[in-house]
């Protein structure tokens, strides 16, 4: 598109393909809803007003879109899972509480371009026929959520929500929830939980499982900001074209938000699988800083594995034969990187050069896990602040070699044992930086540390059990 | 194969509404839905949980019931599945543990509680749940009977590797007039929440504070006083909710726990009685389905004291003159002063009132006496309350039921007994196991006209300090007998400590006096015990048909349609 100019330095590189992200940071463009409509805004909610419920669905899952939250889960699926026969309303949530470390995608939607989110979320509910949804906003966005108010109260002045939509007969209300801070209330059933008004202590699967038995007991749809806004582009483009383009199994367009010691980070939107990690750090970001070099990334936010630059992966060619490559090589799409045992998440790439201790980096995660515990299961309230405190002794020089051991033997006790994702959340950190950094950490133990108390209580015991000869 | 069974094992347990299970191993079928966790205790294989427990919603939370799960591969499209010559198709294990509590069985599905996976997942789990608690087991009343403990113990790894700081929280809290608690020592299981929540209705416990500083605490503003309060301490599966009045009083591998029954009001609540030697120190609910559910009133739960009172009496007291004080005196002096008294009174001026405290054997006794006697002139005390719309009945003896079916009474003649006594037409009245001052509202003064008052009763009251002889009888924990509650339930009192002193059990007070007073019935005088008696009758009494001790079990059964429900259980079997 020719006729949009970006801010100065805000302009895409040429490998870019801006389409979610299409008036961010443009010239002359505002959340105002004159904005959004001047620029073909709720055309595509017309389009598909016209348009059985189910007929959406079907586009939705023609189309091979996959959530973009982080796990990743077909959306059109997803909304499938609504049981049949229901009779209970079903709600819609838009989980906008993007808290995952490195990631940073939703908040330039809701900041400037809210209307394309309302219009994503106009287009779902009429897929799966809710008639009331809310924006469960994260606490941290006190402007977005002044501007996403702003933007509902438009919408609604337009006849784009409340009772018969656009002479539709389709009824519609968006709220607005904010949340109060926690990094758990990103997890859907925790999410639910918040709305209610409890504490967002995730839930059990099996039963709750949202689609069945969410918000209030009925059936709920939670959704990415990113996917709701895929939704609308899918039903712009139509299911079969939105396929055709970018990684088979995750097509479309996928936002990166690359933060760290790069010469330009931030955000890009490029067709999924379209480029490599390395084309990514080194094109799009511009490489290392001066004198630098990439030691590690971490794929697709704090929880994703980190993976080391000089790491000898195991890639497949065309023709079935292995090649060594690394992470450089790797295609920024959903599945190539989980081949090699991390993940691409919500999209959030953080990269460490060479500068980087990677135990005070591990610490930092921990520090922020241990906080964001919701507290609810035993092995991940027990077992992050224990990491927090290994890696916190290591860091300060006060560890021993067996300790490294041990932090890895939490994690892993962790790991796969929790109610929700937290503890692999939690634990994947901790797993892949002790594996692969082992020898970075065992740098700063000392075999002498294993016999010192390690705490004020430990140094007092130690009094009574000093024999004195 | 050539030949296939008839009949899969599927299909056989479709019929009955089940499904196949291997658990460790072994085949066994559950009827559909039944949860993974109940399935595996039901054969015998222990599945340890902190947070669940059957009658509250599963929470899920604490992970101690890990188990391994594998369910048939699933079938690519169009194929069929293929079954072994045992008839089960093979089991593919799944490489995550899932939690027992939360999952119901399914056909062909297969648990394994023995294997590495949950080995460690369950190891690990205590390890975490150690990391912060403050590990003085020796201080903890808990200490015993510590869910915590006893995985610790099965299950745990026997070593600690955490060395660094604990995470400190709130100790000896006052939560309620009746509970305390030590925020250290809580695994967070929330059983307490949700019984709270669920069953009482009364939302004042929660929990504060995030990630490993989560705490339980009360609501700002509210406290843990409902009358259903110390259920929570039942429930807690450590010792991070104590009971005010069982602190530190006893450690509980001293105790004897007897089962047997409330006698506090008409529902008969099964509970256990916790003794030592002679002394009774706590007292818990049983679990009884169709009576108490697996809760109490603190109410009920804490009238115990006056076992041990220095209220009780234990020596028979005698009043040589109208004039003179009691003084103690023997069993075979005092009866037989007794019955050479009764011989004295003329039996239409003689009243006798008994009491639906009394068990049914008590009262089958009360009546041989009272016919012995030649006494019309017979009733019980009636005592009507509030019906809390949980457990307590408005009926607060525990005995009417028996009363009715029994003596035919009901209460109805008490008041012409009052009036006798006031205008002085009774001149002589036996009372048992009763303080007529209160309930029954003959007043002292009234007491102190009469010609002779014989009383029957276990501690002091006005009635007995006003009597020409005190027989001492035994309290609820000291006998054998039964009783049938409000909803027709005959039930069992269990003897959990020895009668103290010389008291003696009631029946055989009666019985022997009865004797003295030249009864011949061998169906009355021949019985040694309650258990005789209740055969006896059993074959009086059409309800009792074929009851014997053995047969009415801890549970108790159902001989009456009394119409009578009780509110928690109508609630708790609505809810299913």
């Amino acid at each position: 598109m020719s006729d949009i100019t970006y801010k100065p330095g805000k302009e895409p590189h040429p490998r870019e393909t801006r389409r979610i992200f299409r008036n961010i940071d443009r010239e002359g463009y505002d959340p105002s809803i004159k904005c959004y409509i001047k620029d073909g805004g709720y055309k595509t909610l017309k389009k598909v007003l016209a348009m059985e419920p189910a007929a959406v669905i079907d586009e939705v899952k023609k189309s091979g879109l996959r959530g973009r939250g982080g796990a990743g889960f077909p959306t059109g699926v997803k909304w499938t899972f609504i049981p049949k026969g229901n009779t209970k309303p079903v709600y819609l949530v838009c989980n906008c509480d993007e808290s995952e470390p490195g990631t940073f995608k939703d908040r330039f939607i809701v900041h400037q371009d809210p209307h394309q989110l309302i219009e994503g979320m106009i287009i779902a509910c009429y897929a799966v026929q809710a008639h009331y949804a809310v924006i469960y906003m994260r606490e941290e966005f006190p402007e977005g959520a002044r501007i996403m108010q702003t933007a509902l109260d438009e919408a609604k002045a337009k006849g784009y929500l409340g009772e018969n939509i656009m002479k539709s007969g389709f009824d519609l209300k968006i709220v607005l929830h904010r949340g109060a801070g926690a990094y758990i209330c990103g997890e859907e059933t925790g999410l639910i939980n918040s709305i209610e008004g409890a504490r967002p202590y995730p839930r059990i699967k099996p039963p709750f499982f949202p689609a069945a038995i969410g918000l209030y007991g009925c059936p709920t749809i939670v959704n990415n900001v990113e996917s709701l806004c895929q939704v609308r582009q899918v039903m712009m483009m139509g299911g079969e074209a939105y396929a055709a383009e970018g990684a088979q199994r995750s097509p479309g367009t996928r936002i990166i938000g690359v933060s760290g010691d790069v010469k330009r980070p931030g955000y890009y939107e490029i067709i999924s699988g379209s480029i490599t990690y390395g084309e990514l750090l080194y094109d799009l970001c511009g490489g290392p800083r001066v004198g630098r070099k990439f030691k590690a990334i971490i794929p697709g936010g704090a929880s994703a594995k980190v993976m080391r630059c000089d790491e000898v992966l195991k890639g497949r060619n065309p023709d079935g034969s292995v090649r060594n490559m690394t992470i450089f090589d790797v295609p920024l799409d959903l599945d190539s990187i989980a081949q090699h045992g991390s993940m691409s998440g919500s999209g959030g790439v953080i990269v460490m050069d060479d500068t980087r201790s990677m135990p005070k980096m591990l610490n930092n995660l921990n520090r922020f896990f241990a906080w964001e515990s919701c507290g609810q299961c035993s092995p991940c309230r027990e077992g992050n602040p224990w990491m927090l405190k290994l890696s916190t002794r290591i860091c300060n020089g006060q560890g021993s070699p067996e300790d490294v051991d041990l932090l890895k033997d939490v994690a892993d006790n962790i790991c796969g044992r929790t109610v929700c994702a937290f503890g692999e959340a939690c634990s994947w950190p901790t797993q892949a930086f002790t594996t692969k950094f082992r020898d970075e950490f065992l740098a700063l133990t000392k075999p002498i540390n294993a016999l010192k108390p390690h705490s004020p209580e430990a140094a007092e015991a130690r009094k009574f059990l000093t024999r004195e000869d | 194969m050539s030949k296939k069974p008839a009949l899969l094992p599927k299909d056989e347990a479709a019929a009955e509404g089940k499904v196949n299970v291997q658990i460790n191993g072994k085949w066994y079928r559950f009827p559909k839905g039944t949860r993974i966790a109940d399935a595996c205790n039901s054969v015998g294989v222990h599945v340890p949980c902190f947070c669940y427990h059957p009658k509250l919603s599963v929470a899920g939370s604490c992970r101690m019931c890990l188990v391994e799960q594998g369910m048939p591969p699933r079938l690519a499209p169009g194929a069929t599945p293929t079954y072994n010559e045992d008839g089960y198709q093979t089991i593919q294990w799944m490489p995550r543990a899932i939690i027992a509590c939360a999952n119901t069985v399914a056909e062909n599905m297969g648990i394994r509680t023995d294997g590495k996976l949950c080995t460690e997942a369950r190891r690990g789990v205590l390890e975490f749940l150690l990391t912060n608690h403050p590990l003085d087991c020796p201080i903890c009343d808990q200490a015993g009977e510590c869910k915590l403990q006893e995985y610790t113990s099965d299950y745990g790894s026997g070593t600690h590797r955490f060395t660094e700081s604990k995470t400190k929280k709130g100790k000896n809290l006052s939560l309620g007039p009746r509970v305390n608690m030590d925020q250290e020592r809580c695994v967070l299981c929330r059983r307490c929440i949700r019984f709270m929540k669920e069953i009482v209705g009364e939302e004042v416990l929660g929990v504060v504070g995030r990630g490993t500083h989560n705490a339980v605490t009360c609501y700002p503003g509210t406290q843990l006083d409902s009358n259903y309060s110390m259920n929570v301490v039942d429930l807690c599966p450590v010792g991070a909710l104590t009971s005010k009045d069982f602190r530190f009083k006893m450690r509980v591998w001293f105790l004897k726990s007897t089962p047997t029954i409330d006698v506090n009001c008409g529902t008969g609540t099964n509970i256990n009685i916790w003794t030592r030697e002679q002394q009774v120190y706590r007292i818990t609910p049983r679990q009884n389905d169709e009576v108490n559910s697996c809760w109490m009133p603190d109410s009920h739960r804490l009238n115990y004291k006056y076992i041990n009172a220095p209220e009780r009496i234990l020596t028979p007291l005698v009043k040589t003159d109208a004039k003179a004080p009691q003084r103690p005196s023997t069993w075979d002096a005092t009866l037989n002063l007794v019955v050479e008294q009764l011989h004295k009174c003329a039996p239409v001026e003689v009243a006798i009132i008994a009491s639906a405290r009394m068990t049914n054997e008590e009262l089958y006794m009360a009546r041989a006496l009272a016919r012995q006697l030649g006494v019309t002139k017979f009733d019980i005390v009636p005592r009507k309350g509030e019906n809390d719309g949980m457990l307590i009945s408005e009926d607060r003896n525990p005995n009417s039921t028996g009363a009715k079916l029994i003596l035919n009474k009901t209460g109805a003649g008490l008041t012409n007994i009052r009036r006798g006594v006031k205008n002085g037409s009774i001149r002589s009245l036996i009372v048992l196991g009763e303080d007529v001052t209160e309930e029954a509202g003959i007043p002292a003064e009234d007491l102190a006209e009469l010609d002779y008052l014989l009383v029957m009763a276990h501690s002091e009251s006005a009635t007995t300090k006003a009597a020409d002889v005190v027989l001492p009888g035994v309290t609820f924990a000291e006998k054998y007998g039964t009783m049938i509650n409000v909803a027709g339930r005959i039930q069992r009192l269990n003897k959990a400590i020895e009668p103290l002193g010389e008291a003696r059990s009631e029946w055989s007070i009666m019985r022997e006096l009865t004797e003295l007073l030249g009864c011949d019935c061998p169906r009355v005088i021949a019985c040694p015990s309650p258990m005789m008696i209740l055969e006896e009758m059993a074959l009086e009494f059409e309800p009792m048909k074929g009851l014997s001790w053995g047969n009415i079990g801890n549970e108790g059964k159902v001989i009456l349609d009394t119409g009578v429900t009780i509110p928690l259980i109508e609630r708790e079997k609505a809810k299913k």
